[in-house]
């Protein structure tokens, strides 16, 4: 099996997703708190707007959207990947605790390097970089504690959740050593929001996505090879663990980048997978680029419902997304039978 | 593995010498504790002067009055809330099989917060019973719903669905919570509840606290030999002629009660219901009778425990009681969940 076949059989849900993506995005820029309609935004495109329309659409919704999918995808993969990887259709960097170790790794790096300090480091540029060692760090400690003569996948996934309360409380700690300024910083960090997002963070987190992505994508013979029992892939001559590792590392670079600057979007690289899988079948050829497109979609979405709802109030994005994805997950608990792993 | 006539005689034990020296033991530390939390905090005061306060009191001299209208209340509603906290954990892990069950695991503390937000949002009459009561009302709905999807499912739902199912509803509660909070500019006034842990506690909350903890405690009580024997396996309890459906209500009703008085009085406090009811079965065993009891004792000596850290970590400021029982819940969480799956 290779790209060739899987991306022809699962075409259709990918121009599908790739059609979804353009009909938001369209959307989502014409809507907000000042309406723009279409031909508004094509006038403005071609450099012909009022400089009010120029500054809604470049410097407010633009960078805003870009973000939103850059996150959208970033996280999708990384729940791809960590749930390939532990071979559990429940992993998901927010519920392991990834997220929020990254999460304490940007506002511990807010707390030393603040706003004020004007230091390089507070630049938004090494926010990913922050976020990527906490998320690594955690990955790691949950890898090693879960390690019991092998990697149980539910006990993966109660380390992690035990590992996220903890860094829950390191945070609410640290939270309160900080001055008001930089705590302002972080409180709207921790929403989950990519609100008052501009170009500086599109920037910081491209390179990013840019690199991982095809990174994750070159890795799915890997994650496919890894859904077979041991034996299989060993006799193939992988190095099982050495390449688990290799993904962890990989997931977590993906979700430390992601949540330096959307903040903690849970539920993403959950549904987005999981929805993937249930399209396109078990082939990680065609699932990992189809999720990177439905996370994509999920977030532009939610963004766009959480700016209009209650306009001109603005829903965070992530409580969009926890509305949406609890109650599937919780769905998806009940209706499967026994732990609802697939193991 | 086939049980036996022995098996329920070994847990059910008439006369139990270990587990009442255990509560002697564990009440000496309590009254301890107590004295410790009205000593210690942002002013350092003597033992001569607490004692004072007791036998002399001065309505002129303000350390006494701290201590008469804030240490002494503050500390016994910390040992109150500890106590029912872990009655309401040791109740559910008891009722669900699961020991992984904690009020604040499995969302009821965040069905409090929802319902606190919205009642804070729509009922513009802030009144201090008025919330309590949706306290209750959400705590009362979020136990309802998790406990119902053990309820419903035919299957026993495995501690890893029941915990993430309950992780799953925390965070839409709480993700409810805080756009109804962002959305009606209360989200000072929710978070000043959540996070409020023990500041600010007074005589009235004690004495809202005391009832409901005797009346959930009493509750627990007289379900505990019920509980023994279902720890047992349904099939044992079946056996025995145990109507499992009145156990399991009346055991909701104390969590209900237990649970619904803390969250509304000290907002979300974690993994005591957690941790509590495991470090008294290593020490006893698995006989409710005495598991209830002595889990009210250890609670209450943990909760006042991290009350005086949260005071002591860096003042002045309190540090929110929740991140310290997190602190000591989650390494034992971990070491729970390393274990051999199946042990209770």
């Amino acid at each position: 099996m290779d790209w060739k076949i899987a991306l022809r059989q699962s075409k259709t849900w990918l121009a599908a997703f790739v059609f979804l993506i353009m009909a938001t995005f369209i959307l989502s820029l014409s809507t907000g708190v000042m309406p723009i309609r279409f031909s508004e935004i094509m006038n403005t495109l071609a450099g012909s707007g009022t400089p009010r329309q120029e500054l809604v659409l470049f410097q407010l919704r633009l960078p805003r959207m870009v973000i939103a999918m850059l996150i959208g995808a970033g996280l999708a993969l990384s729940g791809s990947i960590l749930q390939g990887l532990s071979r559990n259709s429940l992993a998901d960097p927010g519920i392991l605790g990834i997220n929020a170790g990254a999460g304490l790794a940007v506002v511990f790096s807010i707390y030393l390097f603040g706003q004020e300090k004007g230091s390089l480091l507070s630049e938004p540029f090494f926010l990913p970089v922050f976020a990527f060692i906490g998320a690594l760090a955690i990955a790691a400690l949950i890898y090693r504690f879960s390690w019991k003569g092998g990697i149980d996948p539910e006990r993966l996934l109660l380390v992690g959740l035990g590992f996220n309360a903890l860094c829950g409380a390191l945070l609410m700690i640290l939270q309160l050593k900080m001055d008001p300024k930089d705590f302002q910083q972080a409180a709207i960090w921790l929403t989950g929001s990519i609100w008052g997002t501009g170009w500086p963070y599109v920037w910081a987190l491209l390179p990013w996505i840019l690199i991982l992505m095809p990174a994750a994508f070159y890795k799915a013979r890997t994650i496919n090879l890894l859904q077979f029992k041991q034996e299989v892939p060993v006799a193939l001559g992988l190095k099982v663990e050495a390449e688990r590792r290799m993904l962890l590392c990989l997931s977590a670079a993906l979700a430390g980048a992601c949540v330096a600057v959307g903040g903690g979007i849970a539920f993403i690289g959950l549904l987005a997978p999981h929805l993937a899988r249930r399209l396109c079948g078990p082939n990680y050829f065609s699932s990992l680029p189809l999720s990177a497109l439905i996370g994509s979609a999920l977030v532009l979405m939610a963004d766009m419902i959480g700016k209009n709802l209650l306009a001109p109030a603005d829903i965070p994005v992530g409580i969009v997304i926890s509305v949406i994805g609890a109650p599937y997950l919780i769905f998806m608990l009940l209706t499967r039978k026994g732990s609802g792993m697939r193991v | 593995m086939a049980r036996t006539a022995a098996d329920i005689n070994d847990s059910l034990q008439p006369v139990h010498l270990k587990s009442i020296k255990w509560g002697l033991i564990g009440l000496v530390f309590v009254f301890l504790s107590l004295l410790a939390s009205i000593g210690l905090g942002a002013i350092w005061i003597s033992p001569s002067v607490v004692w004072d306060s007791f036998v002399s009191f001065q309505a002129g001299q303000i350390e006494h009055q701290l201590i008469r209208e804030v240490r002494i209340p503050r500390a016994l509603a910390a040992a109150l809330i500890g106590a029912a906290l872990a009655v309401a954990g040791t109740i559910m892990q008891g009722i669900t099989r699961n020991p992984l069950a904690d009020p604040s695991i499995i969302g009821i503390t965040h069905g409090a917060g929802l319902a606190i937000a919205i009642s804070l949002a729509f009922v513009s009459s802030g009144s201090y019973w008025i919330l309590l009561i949706w306290s209750f009302a959400g705590s009362a709905a979020g136990a309802m719903l998790v406990l119902s999807f053990s309820m419903i499912s035919k299957e026993r739902i495995s501690p890893v669905t029941l915990t993430l199912a309950g992780a799953a509803l925390s965070t839409l509660f709480s993700a409810l919570s805080t756009g109804i909070a962002l959305y009606f500019q209360v989200a000072q006034d929710l978070s000043f509840w959540f996070a409020g842990g023990l500041s600010g506690t007074k005589w009235q909350h004690v004495f809202i606290l005391l009832p409901a903890v005797i009346i959930g405690i009493l509750l627990s009580l007289w379900i505990s030999r019920s509980l023994t024997i279902l720890a047992l396996g349904e099939e044992v309890a079946a056996g025995l002629g145990q109507s499992q459906q009145k156990v399991r209500w009346i055991g909701l009703i104390a969590v209900i009660l237990l649970s619904g008085a803390a969250v509304s009085i000290a907002g979300a406090i974690g993994f005591i219901g957690l941790v509590v009811p495991h470090i008294v079965r290593m020490l006893i065993g698995s006989d409710y009778r005495w598991l209830i009891p002595l889990s009210a004792i250890a609670g209450a000596l943990l909760l006042v425990l991290a009350d005086i850290g949260a005071r002591m970590i860096n003042p002045p400021f309190e540090t929110p009681v929740s991140a310290v029982t997190a602190l000591i819940g989650v390494p034992f969480f971990l070491y729970l969940s390393r274990r051999k799956r199946g042990y209770m």
